[in-house]
């Protein structure tokens, strides 16, 4: 404060400025323009979702009929036939893996937010969890490949429905913890004081108010952890393997849709590369089917 | 409680103590040591994979040492094994895909969080871009080979007359090739980079953007000076999980990449990566290419477990404290 020199509007340090939106000032314009090409970028990245669900809806959605869902693929160069077997192997294969991952993943999640005391064995657990959610999904192929097939220890079976659940599982895994995890976590303290006030033991807490209180949140996130689990193909192409026949017991190869799609789609026959793109119709319909059921069940949670 | 005289006689069975009978207390030590043992599997597993992997791998690092990763000979016939092209390939497809991907995600999640379109249209975008995340990869390698592949091609015919003196694109395009498969992934790991910056640019405080547009800014100043270096940390956490799995992914690369062992620097050129490689060879090799698949797959897995513990350091490194 050098000066007394009152304030003067219009002077020189403050430029009069109309106060109204002007739209041809630089900055508004840079404004627009950045605005709009946030916009196209956006477009750009929903565009493929349109495009591949438009031609898996054109190029799959013509094909459906019931006899895809009963007959077997044709040998190569024949015409018709349908994807059954590959439908039921998904199904099996799938309900493989979530037998194994979800029994565990609930288990260790319920450990490390009701038992563990965040020392160093849950701190461990959780950050192995991170690298095992990011380990490729091929990797997983591969250790069962080693841990599995190649030692045939399913009856002298090497590759098998079970090797391909196992696969599976290693990757649904990590997320079914995950999601346990955190929806325990949210579920309030008092709940579990007031277990124990009236007497009930750690087990029965667990089992009758925790865990009920978290289910919405656990469920979703299996459901998501199911519905990536049957699009996966990386794993299952050298445990599971495939087979053009109906599906024989789990401790043998077995067809799955997205083995089937990946097999097809580099096949030179037409009637192949159509049984490609009904399966890809299916396998994206149960796909989306099963995103929108977690969505309603986590709608559930907000009330 | 003055007037009642008389207290209630208490009746002494009544109030027996109850002890917890030992199956109770055997259900409960027994069920916290199941859970124990259920939460090990997670180690278990992640050892066992290092385990398998390593010891797979151990025949072709006895026999190719590091020079496994810098020679680019594949030839089976005279059982001699180098990675290079698949290595390049794994890191060429996924840093340019990222190069295309981060702008298109980021974007994208601005666009999401800001309040410029009506929320409705935010939520469906948003909503749609989950979905892509839900489409398997092997459907988008499939979509990738008929329908892609075949829509751009023009494109990389024109890059190729235009740009055919440099060595990026100094192959005629013949179909599957490097190009296709950045493309393919950059559909892929989009998702995950609009998801992670949007729930990075959702948790920025109010305040600052509020501060921000107080002291006279325009919305994207707001952004470039405010938002998005208070949200810089998460953001580059996702970008690097994207490149894990851009790494990792397998399906839809394989399809399209070309799967070839010639090394050229052309992103035109059919080319491989280490994930591809596993996926085409690894149901029919034997011998000494097993092992040599198995030390691919460890580089693969010690390339993606360096980026995604970089990516947990930088989320904690660069976080800022407002």
């Amino acid at each position: 404060m050098t000066t007394t020199t009152p304030f003067q509007p219009g002077s020189a340090l403050f430029d009069r400025r109309p106060l109204t939106f002007d739209p041809t000032l630089k900055r508004n314009r840079l404004n627009r323009l950045l605005t709009s090409i946030a916009a196209l970028f956006a477009a750009i990245a929903v565009l493929p979702l349109f495009l591949v669900i438009l031609y898996v809806l054109v190029q799959g959605g013509r094909l459906m009929s019931l006899s895809l869902f009963t007959q077997l693929p044709p040998p190569p160069g024949l015409e018709g036939g349908g994807i059954g077997n590959a439908v039921l192997g998904t199904i099996i294969v799938t309900l493989v893996a979530s037998a194994i991952s979800i029994p565990i993943g609930v288990g260790g999640g319920v450990y490390l937010t009701e038992y563990s005391n965040r020392g160093w064995f849950s701190q461990f657990i959780s950050v192995g969890n991170d690298i095992l959610a990011g380990v490729p999904s091929i990797i997983s192929g591969v250790f069962v490949y080693g841990v599995i097939v190649s030692t045939r220890v399913f009856f002298g079976q090497s590759y098998s429905a079970a090797a391909g659940g196992i696969a599976l599982a290693v990757l649904m895994l990590p997320t079914v913890i995950k999601t346990t995890d955190e929806g325990l976590k949210l579920v309030p303290q008092e709940l579990r004081w007031g277990a124990y006030g009236v007497g009930a033991s750690k087990f029965v807490t667990v089992m009758r108010i925790t865990l009920p209180a978290a289910f919405t949140p656990i469920a979703t996130g299996v459901v998501l952890a199911i519905a990536r689990a049957a699009g996966e193909t990386a794993p299952l192409i050298f445990t599971a393997l495939f087979s053009p026949f109906w599906p024989e017991g789990v401790f043998n190869p077995i067809a799955t849709m997205s083995v089937l799609i990946f097999n097809f789609a580099i096949m030179p026959y037409e009637a192949q590369n159509e049984l490609a793109w009904a399966a890809s119709f299916v396998l994206v319909m149960m796909i989306l089917a099963a995103n929108l059921l977690a969505r309603w069940i986590s709608s559930f949670s907000r009330t | 409680m003055t007037t009642d005289s008389s207290p209630p006689q208490l009746n002494a069975d009544a109030f027996t103590l109850r002890r917890r009978p030992p199956s109770e207390k055997l259900v409960d030590t027994g069920f916290r040591q199941l859970s124990l043992a259920l939460a090990s599997v997670v180690a278990v597993v992640l050892l066992g994979i290092f385990l398998v992997v390593f010891t797979g791998a151990r025949e072709a690092i006895a026999t190719f040492g590091l020079s496994f990763i810098t020679t680019s000979a594949w030839d089976p016939v005279n059982e001699s094994y180098g990675a290079f092209v698949a290595i390049y390939g794994t890191l060429v497809t996924s840093l340019l895909s990222l190069l295309i991907a981060v702008p298109l995600g980021v974007g994208t999640a601005i666009l999401i969080t800001e309040d410029v379109l009506p929320k409705l249209v935010r939520d469906a975008t948003g909503l749609m871009v989950e979905l892509l995340a839900a489409i398997p990869s092997v459907v988008l390698g499939l979509w990738a080979i008929f329908v892609m592949e075949p829509t751009i091609r023009p494109a990389l015919d024109l890059l190729h007359s235009l740009l055919g003196w440099t060595p990026l694109f100094n192959t005629i395009p013949k179909g599957p090739g490097m190009a296709p498969a950045i493309l393919i992934l950059v559909v892929m790991i989009l998702p995950i980079i609009t998801a992670i910056s949007r729930d990075a640019l959702n948790q920025v405080p109010e305040e600052l953007r509020q501060g921000a547009y107080g002291v006279g800014t325009t919305r994207w100043g707001a952004i470039f000076s405010v938002i998005l270096p208070a949200a810089v940390s998460a953001i580059t956490g996702g970008v690097m999980l994207a490149l894990g799995r851009a790494m990792g992914e397998t399906m839809a690369v394989t399809m399209i990449i070309g799967n070839s062992n010639n090394f050229s620097t052309s992103l035109l050129a059919p080319g491989n990566t280490i994930a591809s490689m596993l996926a085409n060879q690894f149901g029919e090799a034997d011998g000494i290419q097993v092992s040599a698949l198995m030390y691919a797959a460890l580089i693969l897995m010690v390339l993606t477990l360096v980026v995604n513990i970089f990516a947990k350091w930088i989320v904690r490194r660069l976080s800022l404290r407002y």
